[in-house]
């Protein structure tokens, strides 16, 4: 009974295998090679050791903390006023709708927006800021890849401000405290889980967003998946690629330790 | 005070939804523009769409990454819903544990890593990159995303019915076929329609382990994007919209049917999409 059970699930396990357990693997062991094959430490020394590759991924955390704490800034009070509102959920459904929409389309609209005579620029131009370059520099990155992440900062945050339970505020309410106290004291701390799952889920894709700095950014922008489709698709150099592919998987599981939901426990 | 707070908190969250919706509906706008670029709207026209519709190259990726998305989704669906009855059953609470976390790291990883190892195994296992390495992907990393919708449907199902239909004489076939399949369809459903729009939407993935002769929509919309503007897209886009939104309500309203009072929940991939489980 259980054989038959198991042996149902046996191209699960086989392709699991295949294609989780061989590529990290091969990701690992080819971080070892040096450009001629042979084995080498070479490249994890080069990357601690280069300042160039330090710098990158040091930027490209700037970003992604920039990237995370805008989309918060923006979404946190969307997603508070959304569960305030009547038929919530689908004014929720409608906000995040436009993730449905290929990322490549939206960024390729920055390209019109953000251009010498585009949208942005005609407004500047009317307010007699006057034109701006604006594509293809830091702040076009920025922006675009917060427009591009805040629904996956507002989801989880409305999630977690949608399951405080009534009463609680009611209560605060009850004891005097006015609509600022309540928030403060009794939304805020209880909506944090839903601020860490949301970072969790900006901060890493933020890492690796290669598609928008060469669409958007214009090269300006190195981030650690730039750095990594660089070295595998255009300079051809994989173990240096690898090397830098197994310290994004370590960041991203530092930052799921960081982020990750509290024990039960600690909900008091 | 409380009126006044009302009103602002709805001036900022249509501000917020202005914004989201812009840049949409900007190529959508410009799609229709007579002067071909994106800044001067210069008189209604229907050209790029009849340019659209005689570009042979394009037309023929659109099918390539509808046929790819369809063959793909429907194997992941197959794979990943036994494999989700297999870690159901998985006696031990922690080989289920080890499963699971091994189900979640393909979800987590970020589409780089993802592409870049698994174009390393199709390099080393010297596979011909093209239409079958971008296939394999795509079943490989929509697989755990099925898993993902299948398992809560399980964990739901009453166990004492498998119990019962086992008492009553059901062969272990019948057990699934009658028991289990019918108690998780609407994730399996789910998990079907989240692959399907996942494989069309991939760029990351498809981008690395795509080679020359092979090209899905996204990769396509990608390189001619870096060649500056090009109204076919926006006319490309106008229509990859509306099949989202079809795909969107179509989707909506069969998990209605079988309702359940669920709040929506973060897609927890990096895939680049919000989901109602």
């Amino acid at each position: 009974m259980a054989r038959q059970r198991k042996l149902l699930s046996v191209p699960y396990y086989l392709w699991m295998g295949l294609f989780v357990i061989v590529p990290v693997l091969l990701l690992l062991f080819q971080s070892f090679r040096g450009l001629d094959g042979t084995f080498t430490l070479m490249n994890i020394l080069n990357y601690f050791t280069s300042p160039v590759y330090l710098t990158m991924t040091g930027q490209s955390f700037l970003y992604a903390f920039l990237i995370s704490a805008l989309t918060l800034m923006i979404s946190y009070p969307a997603a508070y006023f959304l569960t305030k509102t009547k038929h919530k959920q689908l004014w929720l459904l409608i906000m995040i709708l436009p993730t449905w929409m290929n990322i490549l389309l939206k960024a390729y609209a920055f390209i019109g927006i953000l251009s010498q005579s585009g949208m942005v620029n005609q407004l500047l131009g009317f307010m007699g800021i006057g034109a701006q370059p604006l594509l293809f520099t830091r702040l076009s990155f920025l922006i675009v890849a917060t427009y591009i992440e805040i629904p996956f900062m507002l989801l989880p945050v409305y999630n977690a401000i949608d399951d405080i339970d009534e009463s609680m505020t009611l209560a605060s309410r009850d004891l005097g405290a006015n609509e600022w106290q309540t928030f403060r004291s009794v939304i805020f701390p209880m909506s944090l889980s839903g601020v860490r799952s949301g970072i969790q889920a900006v901060f890493i894709p933020s890492l690796s967003l290669f598609m928008l700095t060469r669409l958007i950014a214009g090269n300006r922008v190195m981030t650690l998946g730039t750095a990594i489709e660089q070295h595998f698709l255009v300079t051809q150099n994989w173990g240096m690629g690898s090397t830098m592919g197994i310290v994004l998987i370590v960041i991203m599981f530092a930052v799921m330790a960081l982020t990750r939901k509290r024990q039960r426990g600690g909900i008091r | 005070m409380i009126k006044k707070n009302a009103k602002l908190s709805s001036i900022y969250l249509f501000v917020v939804f202005i914004l989201l919706y812009l840049p949409i509906f900007y190529l959508i706008y410009y799609s229709f523009n007579a002067a071909g670029t994106m800044n001067q709207f210069d008189g209604f026209t229907l050209e790029h769409y009849a340019e659209l519709a005689d570009d042979i190259r394009l037309l023929t990726i659109a099918l390539d990454t509808v046929r790819v998305a369809l063959i793909s989704s429907l194997a992941a669906t197959v794979i990943g819903t036994m494999g989700a009855i297999g870690i159901y059953f998985a006696r031990k609470k922690r080989a289920q544990g080890l499963l699971l976390s091994l189900n979640n790291i393909l979800l987590v990883s970020p589409d780089v890593i993802i592409g870049a190892s698994f174009l390393l195994l199709f390099t080393l296992a010297g596979f011909r990159l093209g239409f079958y390495s971008v296939l394999f992907s795509h079943i490989a990393f929509s697989i755990p995303i099925v898993v993902l919708m299948v398992l809560p449907r399980l964990e739901e199902m009453n166990p004492h019915m498998i119990t019962a239909a086992r008492d009553l004489g059901a062969s272990q076939w019948q057990v699934l076929k009658e028991i289990i399949l019918p108690s998780i369809s609407s994730g399996i459903l789910a998990g079907f329609f989240m692959a399907f729009t996942y494989s069309i939407d991939d760029f990351a993935v498809t981008f690395f382990v795509t080679g020359n002769g092979f090209a899905t929509l996204s990769v396509e919309i990608y390189s001619r994007a870096r060649q500056g503007v090009s109204l076919e897209i926006n006319a490309l886009s106008t229509l990859l919209f509306l099949v989202a939104m079809a795909i969107v309500v179509g989707y909506y309203f069969i998990q209605k049917q079988n309702t359940r009072k669920k709040t929506l929940a973060v897609d927890p991939t990096n895939h680049e999409k919000a989901v109602m489980p």
